[in-house]
């Protein structure tokens, strides 16, 4: 017969998801008004990679037992709705939106603190694959004073304590951390996105989307102005079969060899 | 007022990027009237440091404490905020790479300071503080103000010509003084992959894709790669299958590197493999399809098969090292 005290070591996890709604990565990049503004027109808005590589993670975390409960959470007008019901399909159990326009990323840290008090794990991505930023998550531990990790490729779940692998130069290393824990994720968290099933998409439209007002805050950045890169020059070609001269081509044009 | 530039280390010797941003620094002191501070954690010995001079650096302060080695980000940001503090730093510049992305934004908010992560290139103005930075994984510009008075920023390598700005740089040895209880982070393992370039400092990159159609192919490769002095790459498929080690991977989802010279064999160059390669100086692709788009984004191509172009390769490299 197993021991009792063995049963109550059972460990309940939360987990909070941050989530970035950003344009489709193959949508084609335009400004509007003297290139001071990003145009959104016909854009197609998806989970950022990276929260989505996340978001996956935790629900295999949570399918292995021990995770109560997964929530996302992201700073943005209605227009992130749609992003957030997918989240909620692909199967967090709940999600927030604070309804403001988010700024830069120490406004979006800001935001998301009054909401991530009460969770063990929060994950974040990398960066969000509009404006690169890399912030909101290194920002937002700081803020709440907890632990982070970053160039996190894996996260595992064993008897109520993780393991978080981590990239560093030249490798990969098995970390422990206590929790409240900030973990800020890339590559190899998850293989594949997960894709929400019809049966989710129906259940997600019955989940709890709560609408948060935001808190005061200032942005310390401004976005002034926007430019397309230059056109490239065309590829110079070298013949297939004189591909030395390739090697001529980088040591006496380019100068790098 | 001076400028902070955190620095790394790659076994005791400075990667080439922290030569980078201490020149890059250098050139921003020049146009605020400032001075450079560059702050080392970890062993690295006195003739090293010394070499930041080189580049512009007036002061180094030498944190010698094994407790770092874990890089615990909390303990880490506040190393460099007591450094800030003491120096009295108004500009700190870390990589925009895997440590700095882990500390910076940390700091910045310890600091009351604002950030912009992936500035490519020296600022548009410093007053007011305007950076420039690829957006939309590379697909644009933007140019951002820095409103605070304290401005934290990451570099993103290659954006910066390195220049020598010979300075005698003054060591100081330096301890932040950070409790035992800021240190969190237990390492219970380390899997290094020994004897190989560090691919992310990589001045020359040999990459693979689907083209080399097993993992049994990439002997040339290897050798071209060896030769060459390359760090070793490949794209998202060849990982996923298990061809390559995963740490090769390079794309949006994989490593951002940038090299002088990025060499992609048998890759179509699809656009988030572009993501992690196109700050590249040169790319060169060499790709049967003619088709493929990895020829938009490269500077040299060779439409034809990697199994006949890579001999050829190795053979000219061997004499142009012979004749060198």
């Amino acid at each position: 017969m197993q021991n009792k005290t063995d049963n109550l070591k059972i460990y309940i996890m939360k987990i909070l998801v941050l989530i970035s709604n950003v344009p489709d990565t193959t949508t084609k990049i335009r400004f509007t008004g003297d290139n001071k503004a990003f145009d959104a027109t016909g854009v197609q808005w998806i989970i950022n990679p990276w929260d989505e590589l996340a978001l996956t993670r935790a629900m295999e975390l949570k399918e292995a037992g021990g995770v109560e409960k997964i929530t996302v959470a992201n700073v943005g007008t209605k227009i992130t709705e749609p992003t957030l019901r997918k989240a909620l399909a692909v199967g967090a159990d709940d999600a927030i939106r604070i309804d403001a326009e988010p700024l830069d990323a120490y406004f979006v840290a800001t935001q998301l603190a009054q909401v991530a008090k009460d969770y063990d794990l929060i994950l974040a991505g990398i960066e969000a694959s509009d404006y690169n930023g890399a912030g909101v998550g290194g920002m937002l531990a700081e803020i709440l004073g907890i632990n982070s990790v970053s160039a996190v490729s894996g996260i595992d779940l064993e008897n109520g304590e993780l393991k978080i692998h981590r990239d560093i130069d030249g490798g990969s290393q098995l970390l422990s951390i206590p929790t409240p824990l900030i973990a800020i994720v890339q590559k190899g968290i998850a293989i594949d996105p997960r894709i929400p099933a019809m049966r989710g998409i129906m259940m997600a439209r019955k989940k709890p989307l709560n609408v948060v007002p935001p808190v005061d805050a200032e942005a310390r950045t401004e976005f002034l102005s926007y430019e397309l890169p230059a056109p490239k020059a065309a590829c110079k070609m070298v013949d297939e079969d004189n591909a030395k001269e390739l090697i001529r081509l980088l040591r006496e044009e380019a100068k790098v060899l | 007022m001076s400028i902070l530039v955190y620095t790394e280390n790659w076994a005791g010797k400075f990667k080439k990027l922290t030569y980078e941003i201490v020149s890059f620094a250098a050139a921003i002191a020049k146009e605020m009237g400032s001075s450079v501070t560059a702050l080392s954690i970890g062993h690295v010995a006195d003739d090293e440091l010394k070499t930041l001079g080189k580049y512009g650096a007036n002061k180094v302060l030498n944190v010698k404490d094994d407790r770092f080695e874990s890089l615990d980000n909390k303990a880490l940001a506040d190393a460099v905020t007591k450094a800030a503090e003491k120096e009295g730093s108004n500009v700190i510049i870390f990589a925009h790479n895997n440590e700095g992305k882990a500390i910076a934004p940390r700091v910045s908010v310890k600091l009351n300071a604002g950030m912009v992560s992936g500035v490519t290139g020296l600022p548009v103005s410093v007053d007011p503080f305007v950076v420039r930075k690829k957006v939309f994984t590379g697909k644009a510009f933007a140019n951002i103000q820095i409103k605070t008075d304290i401005r934290v920023i990451t570099f993103a390598q290659n954006s910066f010509e390195v220049v020598e700005n010979p300075t005698e740089a003054a060591i100081e040895v330096f301890d932040p003084q950070i409790g035992d209880e800021e240190f969190n982070t237990v390492i219970k393992d380390t899997h290094l992959i020994t004897g190989k370039v560090l691919l992310t400092d990589a001045e020359i990159v040999v990459s693979g894709g689907r083209g080399m159609k097993g993992p049994e192919n990439w002997g040339g490769l290897e050798e071209l790669g060896d030769l060459l002095g390359a760090g070793m790459a490949c794209s998202r498929p060849v990982s996923d299958e298990g061809w390559r080690p995963k740490e090769e991977h390079v794309g949006q989802t994989g490593k951002i590197i940038a090299p002088n010279v990025y060499m992609a064999f048998g890759i179509s160059g699809a656009i988030q493999h572009l993501g992690g390669v196109s700050s590249s100086k040169y790319i060169v692709a060499i790709n049967k399809d003619p088709e493929a788009p990895i020829f938009e984004a490269a500077d040299y191509g060779i439409i034809g098969d990697a199994f006949k172009v890579i001999p050829q390769l190795i053979e000219a490299v061997k004499e142009m090292k012979a004749n060198k």
